[in-house]
């Protein structure tokens, strides 16, 4: 029987963001998102982990080769979010509310064309120390 | 003598911009934290302060009364702000954590009561960029 197993690489990018939904009023945004909706944008150190799951390789015994796996996170996510205005700058949030939840299916969406489709991949993002999400839901 | 520290935190965003200089040379000197459109963290605030345990409650400063005055007077104007745009002691300023620590002090510094001295501040920016301020030693 083939031996799955998963790794992991853990990436961080700081960016700022405020959520707000445009088809809300101002006093309805407030209640909804509280001090996350302050017009000035607010800001976090985003820890990300990616998790690819697959059997090793029997030429190499890699899963993934870890350079690759990073050199992928580094161009699709760190390049675009890294020292950003997640609302401002990134196109995927133009009319998405930058949320944890949101950035994690962004993540996942601009990272699995770059994995071999036979391996799983999962997203796993720290918004603070305290608040992360998981994409897809285990 | 005795050292007690709260740890509070704040997310904010910020920018390091010199706008006596041009775009060319804040991107050189500041590069990706120079964007226009700013970033943001999620900063620790380590207050440190010392005393002699007061023989009649054993503490040197009530904890949560320092954690209420921090939250009043720090917190409360930093958290989930832009540090350039909404923070009035930081006006004018660079707005580096080296220039955030001092004004923290300033703030605080004058807060402690007779007995309690503010011994240092420590603001953690990311998990491997962190300050210390001591006060004019």
């Amino acid at each position: 029987m083939d031996k799955k197993v998963s790794v992991f690489r853990k990436e961080h990018f700081n960016a700022a963001h405020r959520l707000n939904n445009a088809s809300w009023d101002e006093a309805k945004n407030m209640e909804v998102f509280g001090k996350c909706n302050l017009p000035h944008y607010h800001g976090h150190n985003y820890e990300l982990i990616v998790k690819v799951t697959g059997v090793p390789d029997p030429q190499t015994g890699y899963v993934i080769d870890m350079k690759v796996l990073s050199d992928i996170i580094k161009d699709q996510v760190l390049e675009r979010f890294d020292h950003r205005n997640l609302n401002l700058d990134v196109p995927e949030f133009k009319e998405l509310n930058p949320t944890a939840e949101n950035i994690a299916i962004v993540i996942y969406d601009l990272v699995r064309p770059q994995i071999k489709e036979q391996f799983d991949l999962r997203i796993t993002l720290f918004e603070t120390p305290r608040n992360y999400v998981e994409y897809p839901a285990s | 003598m005795v050292y007690l520290t709260r740890v509070e935190h704040f997310n904010a965003a910020h920018k390091l911009y010199n706008p006596a200089w041009t775009r060319e040379q804040n991107d050189l000197v500041f590069g990706k934290c120079a964007n226009e459109n700013w970033h943001g963290h999620n900063f620790e605030l380590f207050v440190t302060v010392k005393g002699n345990p007061n023989p009649d409650t054993g503490f040197i400063v009530d904890a949560k009364w320092l954690s209420a005055v921090i939250k009043e007077h720090i917190i409360e104007k930093l958290d989930h702000c832009n540090l350039n745009l909404d923070v009035d002691f930081m006006k004018d300023k660079m707005c580096s954590i080296e220039n955030l620590v001092l004004g923290i002090w300033a703030e605080l510094h004058p807060l402690m009561p007779e007995g309690v001295n503010l011994h240092c501040l420590r603001l953690v920016e990311t998990p491997r960029i962190y300050v210390e301020y001591y006060g004019e030693l």
